[in-house]
């Protein structure tokens, strides 16, 4: 059973040296003459007007909160989906009042304007 | 220019393909010499099926990138490449070569470690999910039982390589994009995710082998069918997914000129190049694997079944991807940018009311035993 994971690990391994081996090369190979212009970020030929970290629209956050409560749903969805021919009507019933519950909290987020995007 | 250059070398280019194909026969009789060592060998044996995928892999993500340009260059009645090599054969490695060569430029201010790791966090995944990816019901690297949850798994970890990579060019736009890109790949990761649950209703397994073998019958048991709203949605989040036309605004040209990866350029560039076509192909042919019936032929349960019995499954497979796959170049070539808060509407607002209403119909459907969820 674990045995099957050996090669995935290796995969992985072999994934991350195919990310890496390309970069050293390309850095070995290719000449490197940075010079501060050439390294200044890139703002279509102006100079940097200010800090790039800087404040950003408050909505990517709430849809990385958002984001978290659907897909731990969708994990306790996969083993119910998976099991459904063997959990029956308790299991089917159970999962709609879930379902229904969040739901309810999709229609709240949404006459919010939680997901309004201008 | 590149004729003439070509017309030079002529000789050179000849002799080393004739030794690289020396010496490829010369490794595989070598291999067939110790076979038994080979695979009584588990790591090294495991070693070369890892190549036997990944080599495939990369040659696929470079001719893609060169069908794309061809495919979609006769769209809109030009030639596209044609100037490296027959027909233009040669220009994905003509592009590696001119990006080996060009220098990689570090940002001043920019975090030089997270900056580094970005492209290998994006690769790794996006190589990593074909580990457990069934060709046919034999060929399979690892045939683990919860092989789509994995998938699924290695598929979210490529937003990180993203936003990382905006956070550590400290570049506005760079920013800008990670921040559009990131926002807009998890947002349809729910609706994929709620695709991903109608097919292992239907399936009845984790297992992708066992997907595919819950379609057998005809085509028309595949789960494009019955499935059919939970396939267009699983399809157009992919195309969401991968930041692809027309959803690109993550890397609008004409707005933040390039997203999330505008500061990288030669071979750091290319990793995450190669990232982006591996995900479609893998998208591609996920699709293919759960809705159109993976390795199974067309023909079966036809008239036909019998004409077409001596075509090598994996054929039907890598047929279906590459359909997937040109859907994927068609969508660039035809539809105009989605706006921002468009697709931000289409993923929240459209399809995860569709998956969720569907969920419950085809759950529904499969207590009370109606056709054609039978499982």
């Amino acid at each position: 059973m674990l045995e099957n994971y050996l090669p995935i690990l290796i995969f992985l391994a072999i994934g991350v040296a195919i990310g890496v081996g390309p970069i050293v090369l390309g850095y070995l190979l290719a000449t490197q003459k940075p010079d501060s212009e050439k390294n200044s970020p890139f703002e279509c030929g102006f100079e940097a007007f200010e800090d790039t970290r800087m404040r950003f629209d408050v909505r990517y956050y709430l849809v990385a909160i958002l984001f978290i409560i659907f897909d731990l749903e969708i994990a306790f969805l996969f083993p119910w989906a998976v099991a459904l021919d063997s959990i029956g009507m308790f299991g089917f019933i159970a999962m709609m009042i879930f379902l229904g519950i969040l739901v309810v909290g999709f229609i709240y987020e949404w006459q919010k304007g939680a997901l309004e995007w201008e | 220019m590149a004729h003439a250059l070509i017309e030079k070398y002529k000789g050179h280019l000849l002799a080393t393909a004739l030794t690289a194909g020396v010496l490829g026969l010369l490794v595989l009789w070598l291999g067939y010499q110790y076979r038994d060592f080979i695979t009584g060998n588990v790591l090294l044996y495991t070693l070369l099926k890892i190549i036997a995928i990944l080599v495939p892999l990369l040659l696929a993500v470079a001719y893609l990138t060169y069908a794309e340009r061809k495919i979609i260059g006769y769209m809109q009645v030009r030639i596209g490449p044609n100037r490296v090599g027959p027909r233009g054969w040669l220009q994905p490695i003509a592009d590696a070569m001119k990006l080996l060569f060009k220098e990689i430029i570090f940002p001043t201010n920019a975090n030089r470690f997270l900056f580094v790791v970005a492209p290998m966090l994006s690769i790794a995944p996006a190589l990593a999910a074909w580990a457990v990816f069934p060709f046919t019901d034999t060929l399979v690297l690892a045939n683990i039982d919860a092989s789509l949850l994995y998938i699924l798994a290695l598929t979210s970890v490529g937003v990180y390589g993203v936003i990382i990579a905006g956070w550590a060019s400290n570049s506005k736009y760079a920013f800008l994009g990670a921040m559009r890109s990131a926002a807009q790949i998890v947002s349809y990761e729910i609706a994929m995710g709620f695709a991903l649950v109608g097919v292992l209703i239907a399936g009845g397994s984790l297992n992708l082998v066992e997907i595919v073998e819950a379609q057998q019958g005809s085509f028309l048991h595949w789960f494009w069918l019955p499935l059919f709203p939970l396939f267009l949605v699983y399809f157009i989040s992919g195309v969401a997914e991968t930041n692809r036309a027309p959803f690109d605004v993550a890397e609008g040209e004409s707005e933040i000129v390039a997203g999330f990866h505008v500061e990288y350029s030669g071979m750091a560039f290319a990793v995450f190049f190669l990232a982006e076509y591996a995900n479609m192909i893998l998208i591609a042919a996920l699709a293919a694997l759960m809705f159109l019936g993976g390795w199974l032929s067309p023909f079966e349960g036809t008239w036909f079944e019998a004409w077409f019995a001596w075509v090598p499954a994996i054929f039907w497979m890598l047929a279906k991807t590459a359909l997937m796959l040109l859907f994927f170049l068609w969508f660039r070539a035809t539809f105009p940018r989605y706006r921002y808060d468009q697709i931000m509407r289409l993923g929240w607002k459209v399809f995860i009311p569709i998956t969720i209403v569907w969920l419950v119909v085809e759950a529904a459907a499969v207590m009370a035993g109606i056709g054609p969820w039978f499982v």
